[in-house]
């Protein structure tokens, strides 16, 4: 809805007194503390949010670091056991010429993360600041980073179902490393960084709405 | 004007008057582009029944054999509940907790959620006691449902194995496999508003 005033821009339920719901767009009354159709809970978008944005990004980076040092494999074949790192295990499928998978396992375990860790923060540091991208631009780059953030996990799953199946007594064995519960916890953690993010932010530094109603 | 008849959108915040939108056209928001409403003929029915299909191929692949593995004369059969329980030894088991969550329960707890508030839907009755509550559930679950992720690390995973040993599939593995579609599937019939609205109208009725 337009704004009555300012018919350039648009009215948000922030702008007009009301407290919008995130999850079924219910426009509740200001000061609301639970939504009346849904339940959920109602918070104002306030930059105070993007503290909890950072806390979790925080960790998600302190978690990615043994993620990568830590062996994420210990293979056991014939009595002689080799450890493999996240980067080792893709060095040795691109060796072995699986090409695909070593690409996959790569976007999923190195460029995914790293590409992560590098938009929320930028998303963040984005509302305070003026940002190259427009609004729609990080909304998209918002959208991406939560909807392609959870697949990460790949790598998890994959030490579990090696472990699992590859278990020929003297033959080979395979048991997993620290680096997987690391890497898990750095996968949930930057969901979680995601998920506190709120895009109603993106617009926020447009309008001047985020002081008055924050 | 009532707030009632405003909705806010769920990205951006901006208001707009809610209005009944004509079967198989989309509402979206007039700043952001999120789809407001997109009301299909019949997408109650086909969520609840492909969230029923999903519960029992979630059911088939925890029962069924999954994976068999075999060379130089040994092999070794792994269920589901094996990768689970893969990282139970030592200090890596609260993961095996988390693996059996992410693949298994959550995804079986969103499904069923969603087969609980969507199916009174489809037979147009009221909404069932505790539906809203139910519904929010399952959207929060959504991001942490990975059964469908797990298929492609179940993929990439045999690829790995493929040069080593002969890799057998048991119905397990086709039940997941047929699981990732029904996901998408899933996903790309709901539209969470209208579920909402559709609520909404029902329990008021």
């Amino acid at each position: 809805m337009e704004d009555p005033q300012n018919p350039q821009r648009f009215l948000t339920a922030a702008a007009a007194g009301l407290a919008g719901c995130r999850a079924c767009g219910t426009a509740n009354p200001g000061g609301a503390q639970a939504c009346a159709c849904c339940g959920s809970p109602l918070q104002p978008a306030a930059a105070d949010s993007l503290q909890r944005v950072w806390a979790w990004l925080a960790a998600g980076l302190i978690a990615y670091v043994p993620a990568n040092t830590y062996p994420m494999l210990r293979t056991t074949a014939f009595g002689r056991t080799s450890e493999n790192t996240l980067i080792g295990g893709i060095a040795e499928l691109f060796s072995h010429g699986s090409y695909a998978v070593a690409l996959i396992v790569f976007l999923a375990s190195i460029v995914i993360p790293v590409a992560k860790f590098l938009a929320i923060g930028y998303l963040a540091v984005s509302v305070r600041r003026p940002a190259a991208l427009g609004s729609h631009g990080r909304l998209v780059l918002y959208e991406v980073v939560e909807f392609i953030g959870r697949w990460s996990m790949i790598d998890v799953f994959v030490v579990a179902i090696l472990t699992a199946l590859v278990q020929l007594d003297f033959a080979a064995a395979i048991a997993p490393g620290m680096a997987a519960v690391s890497f898990a916890l750095s996968v949930a953690f930057t969901m979680l960084a995601a998920q506190s993010f709120d895009p109603r932010l993106i617009w926020a530094a447009e309008s001047e709405n985020l002081n008055d109603h924050a | 004007m009532d707030s009632k008849q405003l909705i806010a959108c769920p990205t951006c915040d901006v208001l707009h008057r809610d209005q009944d939108v004509p079967a198989h056209s989309v509402a979206r928001c007039a700043r952001c582009g999120t789809v407001l409403a997109a009301p299909k003929s019949g997408a109650m029915t086909r969520i609840a029944m492909l969230s029923l299909t999903a519960l029992i191929l979630l059911a088939a692949a925890a029962v069924f054999p999954f994976l068999e593995l075999s060379a130089q004369g040994l092999s070794h059969q792994a269920s589901v509940l094996d990768a689970v329980l893969a990282f139970s030894q030592g200090p890596m088991a609260p993961l095996s907790l988390a693996t059996g969550l992410l693949i298994v329960l959550l995804p079986a707890a969103r499904y069923g959620a969603l087969v609980y508030t969507l199916a009174p839907m489809a037979l147009g009755w009221r909404p069932a006691p505790h539906a809203f509550a139910a519904y929010r559930w399952a959207e929060r679950l959504k991001p942490w449902a990975m059964a469908e992720i797990f298929i492609i690390g179940v993929a990439v995973a045999l690829v790995k194995v493929s040069g080593l040993a002969r890799v057998g599939l048991g119905p397990a593995f086709w039940a997941f496999a047929a699981l990732l579609v029904v996901t998408i599937l899933t996903d790309n019939a709901i539209c969470r508003l209208t579920v909402w609205k559709t609520l909404r109208t029902r329990s008021a009725s």
